[in-house]
């Protein structure tokens, strides 16, 4: 059975190019903006909105919120809609990360996601002042992503630990649980250790999905072991390198989504301007395999994509207004999968029109 | 004038819903409790208490299963969620309340709990609060990384230089800087250089609650809080309380009615107060079951009492001082064997029996009264100045507080000391009438 494209759309503040949020430093911190933007991508067909984050202020100068609140807050507003905030591992306790997807998840009915990433450089350890992190950037590296493999290991114990009937609320002995179907975690790693159980009872999901954007060979190799999703650059040869790293999993494949940048106009010149705009106060390059152009040339690429064997596509817009509302738009509505009529939830086909003449 | 305040002329009781803890009080016998953790009884109790126009709906924290005698407490409810996300995810189904979550400064670092306060703030337009706890026992630290690394005589050193770091941080972007000043703070627990990745909300600085009863409580709390959360509710000891607290306040530079002092109280409503007090009577029974009295003394005699009948006496013999029974409360008991004693006294003296003395500590209610009777006494203690007001728990989720919204909150505002509305627009800190620091 094919299984269908996952849709994903990527939210990084104002845009995930750093000119597109520098001309807007303030306007994420408004709850409104949030809602208006989960609700439209969910009414659109948008599988799962990811919530991009990172625990030192943004060099573009934006102001930032933090990403499991804004997830938390967005669930009472939707009903479908997948939220995956960015969660760090490297300066925060694995137990209050394991507790707060669970919450996501009970607060959603079901809908939390966890996209794992790690903090790796110096100002961030600073803000908190309790670790120096190897000099070597390479050693550095992959210790922090060991640690995040960790992480994930001991809060996939927690969100395990109360079996899903250990609430029993028996009268006649009067113990509210079944202290057998609790379990002490017990985990025992490099950086920390962690007893357990959970002080939260199971979630919807048992466990919450979990997620790691491939920024690079250390991160690769954590999603191959650890993870059920991991989104990358779909460059040549990508889909093969993570199906080999993944090839050694029990259980559930590694699901494969594949990272597009978008600039988007009607105009394709226009888009192209837009682009130049954008770089004209940028500091650096910035994604220079983003696709620049018409909604249309957006929906070919993705067709590709799904061609070449890739599970999901995630896409990222430059300006969280302008081509956020293009993909809302132009984009989503073509890779809908989810019946969309009245009659075809209820399985019931378009009839043909009576009036219509029949062919001789 | 606006328009939601009180005609009359006597000073504003102020009121927050506690939503039912993991602790005996919570009567999950009772076939009206559900969840305590599934979202939709979060969002129940917290509209129920914005109808009632509450100051603020609290949840209280826990960061490990309670144990006893090295095993999982189970007689009582058990279970709740990380606390900022469920306040997060009741800022989208709340507008006007305050949401207030207990947060431990002993394992949290202050930069990521500032910015998450901000977070909420930013979110709940102004609503957010903390209720700042130091536990830092080893039971507890056995589910963060550096264990029980905190000793206990630094508790308060810790939360003192936590609430300020993140104080800066909040104060650190303001007005319409381009970027956020940088903050450091270099001292025996913390060495930091910080700057922080938001703007403080629409407070500036979260609302400060404080429950510690010690004098190192206390004075944090005059240094550093808008509200205490006080165990004590008896008249007498309340006016105690509040004027010793209110009077550590000239000494940092704050009036009055800068720091709101808030009880805890349960309540039972009857249509008479014979019938209150049956229904009481019938509440205080089912939340301190046998099990639940037996694991009550078991926690000062440090041994298993289960071959004792608890309609019966209380164990002859003395416990034994040096056995930790009971881990994950609030409270230790400092000597074991002169409780014991005392105990025994008493209950030789009054006829208890092991149930009934349990009763007399975990069953007793508050308020047990008709809701008139109810309101009465709870101005009589804010126009007394026992207190502020009062932190109102349920002994049920999520419905604990719908018969308090419906009976007793209209006889308050007929008194006219409480709101008839919320203002237009406010922070939690303006409904608790707290000047920002």
């Amino acid at each position: 059975m094919t299984r269908s494209l996952l849709v994903a759309v990527g939210l990084a503040g104002a845009g995930w190019h750093p000119a597109a949020r520098t001309a807007a430093p303030r306007r994420t911190l408004r709850p409104s903006w949030w809602r208006e933007r989960a609700q439209r991508l969910e009414r659109a067909g948008a599988d799962l909105v990811t919530i991009d984050d990172a625990l030192a202020p943004d060099p573009a100068g934006a102001a930032r919120l933090d990403a499991l609140l804004t997830a938390s807050f967005l669930a009472p507003a939707t009903a479908r809609i997948g939220l995956a905030p960015t969660i760090t591992t490297t300066h925060t306790e694995p137990f209050h990360v394991a507790t707060g997807l669970q919450t996501l998840d009970f607060a959603s009915r079901g809908r939390a996601a966890w996209q794992v990433a790690v903090s790796a450089d110096d100002l961030t350890a600073a803000q908190f002042g309790r670790r120096t992190l190897p000099a070597d950037p390479a050693e550095r590296e992959r210790e922090l992503w060991q640690e995040a493999a960790e992480v994930i290991e001991v809060a996939r114990r927690l969100w395990d630990s109360w079996e899903d009937d250990a609430i029993i609320r028996d009268r006649e002995s009067g113990r509210f649980l079944d202290r057998d179907k609790l379990h002490y975690v017990d985990f025992e790693g490099e950086r920390f250790s962690v007893k357990g159980p959970s002080i939260t009872p199971r979630s919807p999901q048992g466990q919450p999905l979990v997620a790691v954007a491939a920024t690079g060979d250390a991160a690769l190799a954590v999603a191959a072991e650890h993870a059920d999703l991991v989104f990358i650059a779909p460059s040549d040869g990508t889909l093969d390198r993570v199906r080999r790293a993944a090839a050694h999993r029990d259980g559930e494949p590694l699901r494969v989504i594949a990272d597009v940048h978008a600039v988007l106009d009607a105009d394709p010149r226009l888009a192209r301007a837009s682009i130049a705009r954008l770089q004209r106060t940028a500091s650096a390059p910035w994604a220079d395999d983003a696709i620049v152009g018409t909604p249309d040339e957006l929906l070919h690429v993705v067709d590709d994509l799904r061609s070449a064997g890739f599970d999901g596509v995630r896409l990222l817009p430059a300006r969280s207004d302008a081509d956020l509302d293009a993909i809302v738009a132009e984009v989503l509505p073509q890779l809908a999968t989810a019946p969309s009529t009245l009659r075809e939830r209820l399985g019931l086909g378009i009839p043909v029109n009576r009036y219509e003449r029949v062919s001789a | 004038m606006n328009a939601a305040r009180r005609a009359s002329s006597g000073r504003q009781v102020h009121l927050a819903a506690h939503f039912p803890g993991v602790n005996s009080t919570t009567v999950w016998s009772d076939p009206a409790h559900r969840s305590q953790i599934e979202f939709a009884a979060f969002e129940h109790f917290a509209r129920t208490a914005e109808r009632g126009l509450f100051d603020y709906l609290f949840l209280a924290e826990g960061l490990r299963l309670r144990e006893q005698k090295g095993r999982i407490h189970d007689l009582d409810v058990a279970g709740r969620p990380a606390t900022l996300a469920v306040l997060a995810a009741l800022a989208a189904v709340t507008d006007r309340i305050g949401l207030v979550g207990t947060l431990s400064s002993t394992f949290n670092e202050p930069y990521e709990l500032a910015r998450q306060l901000a977070t909420l703030d930013h979110l709940s337009g102004g609503r957010a609060g903390w209720n700042v706890v130091t536990s830092s026992d080893a039971f507890h630290g056995a589910n963060f990384r550096r264990g029980g690394y905190l000793d206990h005589a630094d508790r308060y050193t810790r939360a003192d230089e936590f609430v300020d770091i993140a104080t800066r941080l909040w104060d650190a972007w303001r007005g319409d800087a381009a970027t956020p000043d940088a903050v450091r703070f270099t001292s025996r627990l913390f060495d930091i250089d910080a700057t922080p990745t938001l703007p403080g909300g629409p407070q500036g600085r979260p609302t400060i609650v404080q429950a510690g009863d010690s004098p190192e409580g206390r004075d944090f709390a005059a240094r550093r809080a808008d509200v205490i959360f006080s165990r004590h509710n008896a008249f007498d000891d309340a006016r105690e309380f509040y004027d010793d607290v209110k009077g550590r306040l000239a000494g940092n530079g704050r009036a009055e009615d800068d720091l709101r002092i808030l009880p805890a109280a349960t309540f039972v409503l009857g249509d008479s107060a014979a019938d209150a007090e049956e229904k009481a009577r019938h509440v205080s029974r089912a939340q301190v079951t046998a099990p639940t009295a037996i694991a009550f003394l078991e926690q000062v005699w440090g041994a298993d009492l289960s071959d004792h009948d608890p309609d019966g006496p209380l164990p002859s013999f003395d416990p034994d001082p040096a056995s930790t029974v009971f881990a994950g409360r609030v409270r230790h008991v400092a000597d074991p064997v002169a409780t014991a004693r005392a105990w025994r006294e008493r209950s030789e003296a009054e006829g208890l029996s092991i149930r009934d003395l349990a009763v007399s500590f975990l069953g007793q209610q508050t308020f047990v009264g008709t809701p008139s009777f109810v309101a009465a006494e709870i101005d009589r203690f804010v126009q007394e100045r026992a207190s502020d007001g009062f932190v109102i728990v349920g002994t049920t989720s999520p419905h604990g507080l719908d018969e308090f919204t419906e009976r007793v909150i209209p006889e308050l505002q007929e008194r006219g000391t409480y709101r008839t509305a919320y203002p237009e627009t406010a922070t939690l800190r303006e409904l608790l009438e707290v000047s920002a620091a």
